[in-house]
């Protein structure tokens, strides 16, 4: 073989496993120190040996355990290096210790055992900020770099940087530990872990043309980790909920854009377009998930993804079935956001007034000022009832409030639209 | 790991409660201190005084400087601290969610940095 052709090869191979094994890499170094950052670094310099070492000697039988091996003695050197005195001589040996236990056994396959999870529970620990849960599992489990985290999150890289930073310094000092939490504690633990899936999930949405690179790949991700956690946790019927949403979602990405790139609103979409092997996937989550007894916020959000897909079999979405779903994510989260799908829903069934009346109760709601959804669905509905001026003020703020470009010149049109019916009802 | 557990509570709490319902909040306090000796997690715990008999002292440009009253002088003053000696963050917040000074104040969870000897 060539040099060029081990170079290849080595890269291909590290490359692999990096996407394969990286957070099971840093879940495992890391378990015992909860120094997520010095797995972190140590892992990178094995991947560094790897591409070095791997074109000369080929690469190992078991490359997973090649880089667990050379990042612990990474680990280890650091430590010798940063401490002194009889603890750290202590620790050192209990590193030592377990380095020489695998050593030996590298050459054969020892399997890696898989953590994740428990690194996973780790990072959306109630002690770290909610806000940095999501991009700090991204960076862990999935060796994402901060920058490209940052750019997804619309922050700075600097700010992201130092709060992941930060988040890893908190896991270490304040002790969080790996691990998945008690029976009785899971539910509302896995929430948070969820959430800042879907978190990465959404993020990743907002650009649904794919034109951001940092971005495009965030709902694969996203995928990955929610398919990792189905996979880890069978039984939990959130988790299968989460999965199908995200499918269901996904499924219609390329159906939200027309050939022009211009925005496409659900009612208008092509079901044609959508991916109804994904749909499938989907659909068969849901009715797992349902068999488990346990109903949530996902399992509900997934559900009315169905109800909408419906109309991919009968023409028209399921629209009783989606006022009733609202109703239980509703009673559920009291999220003012979920009132406003909920008017819209009711507005197909019942008309725009009865809409209105229900988004009444939630209008107050300060958060809603900078939430361009609620103009967007208050300028419609208005429209419908007959109240121009108020709804063309209602589009003029939505339209200020959104920043995806498509999105805007839809709103716009909408906008446009409303005016020029006015127009000719005058004239006429 | 050491945590120290920090008991903060409204100290005018204590004066509004009759004689038999501060005989049981005492009473509770036992109960939990009790409960941390069993387990083998307690190395150290104490009460404090109201902020009434509080002095607060700071040394600067070579003065000292000596005040009346607590620092800083918010609506929670901190009451009463356990020391423990647990695995980790999350034995260290099961306890402090026992506290009986949780249900009615804070109580914050803040690591000990080691020292090395």
């Amino acid at each position: 073989m060539s040099s060029r052709e081990g170079d290849v090869q080595a890269r291909n191979t590290a490359g692999a496993v990096a996407r394969r094994s990286y957070g099971k890499l840093v879940a495992f170094l890391a378990a015992r120190t909860r120094d997520v950052a010095a797995a972190e670094d140590a892992l990178s310099e094995a991947f560094a040996s790897a591409l070095a070492n791997w074109p000369l000697t080929g690469c190992p039988s078991n490359p997973e355990a090649w880089l667990l091996t050379v990042a612990r003695r990474k680990v280890i050197d650091v430590a010798r290096r940063r401490r002194s005195g009889e603890i750290a001589a202590a620790q050192l040996q209990v590193l030592a210790e377990e380095l020489g236990a695998t050593a030996t056994d590298v050459a054969k396959d020892i399997e890696v055992p898989d953590q994740r999870l428990a690194l996973m529970f780790a990072c959306a620990h109630p002690a770290i900020d909610a806000g940095i849960r999501a991009p700090l599992i991204l960076q862990v489990v999935l060796g994402l770099d901060a920058s490209m985290i940052a750019s997804a999150f619309l922050m700075s890289p600097t700010t992201m940087g130092q709060r992941l930073v930060r988040a890893k310094d908190k896991i270490r000092q304040a002790g969080i530990p790996f691990r998945i939490p008690e029976r009785e504690e899971l539910p509302s633990r896995l929430g948070a872990v969820l959430d800042a899936i879907y978190a990465a999930f959404a993020e990743g949405w907002a650009d649904p043309g794919g034109t951001d690179v940092a971005r495009r790949d965030l709902p694969e991700e996203a995928l990955f980790l929610g398919r990792l956690v189905t996979e880890l946790l069978p039984e939990e019927p959130e988790a299968l909920g989460l999965l199908a949403l995200m499918l269901h979602a996904e499924a219609r990405r390329r159906a939200r854009r027309n050939a022009q790139g211009e925005y496409v609103p659900l009612a208008e979409q092509d079901p044609a377009l959508w991916d109804s092997q994904m749909i499938d996937v989907a659909e068969a989550l849901l009715l797992r998930a349902s068999a488990l007894g346990s109903i949530g916020r996902y399992q509900l959000e997934g559900a009315l993804q169905s109800a909408h897909v419906y109309r991919r079999r009968t023409g028209h979405a399921n629209w009783t079935a989606v006022v009733q779903l609202y109703d239980a994510l509703w009673a559920l989260s009291g999220s003012p956001v979920v009132a406003i799908n909920r008017a819209l829903a009711i507005a197909e069934t019942e008309g725009a007034g009865a809409a209105l009346c229900a988004m009444q109760d939630v209008a107050a709601d300060v958060r809603l000022n900078e939430y361009q959804p609620y103009w967007a669905a208050r300028a419609e509905l208005m429209a419908k009832t007959g109240a121009y001026s108020e709804a063309r003020r209602a589009y003029e703020i939505a339209i200020g409030l959104e920043r995806d470009p498509a999105v805007r010149r839809f709103l716009q049109r909408r906008q446009l639209a409303l005016a020029l019916s006015r127009l000719q009802s005058d004239i006429i | 790991m050491q945590y120290l557990l920090m008991l903060y509570s409204d100290e005018s709490g204590w004066s509004k409660m009759s004689p038999a319902e501060q005989e049981q909040a005492m009473g509770a306090y036992h109960a939990y201190t009790e409960a941390l000796n069993k387990a083998g997690v307690l190395a150290a715990s104490n009460r404090l005084r109201p902020i009434s008999t509080a002095t607060t002292v700071r040394v600067a440009n070579g003065k000292t400087q000596v005040l009346n009253g607590p620092y800083p002088d918010t609506k929670e003053q901190l009451g009463g601290f356990y020391l423990i000696d647990v695995p980790d963050l999350d034995a260290a917040i099961s306890w402090a969610a026992r506290c009986p000074g949780a249900s009615h104040g804070i109580v914050e969870v803040r690591p000990i940095w080691p020292t090395q000897t």
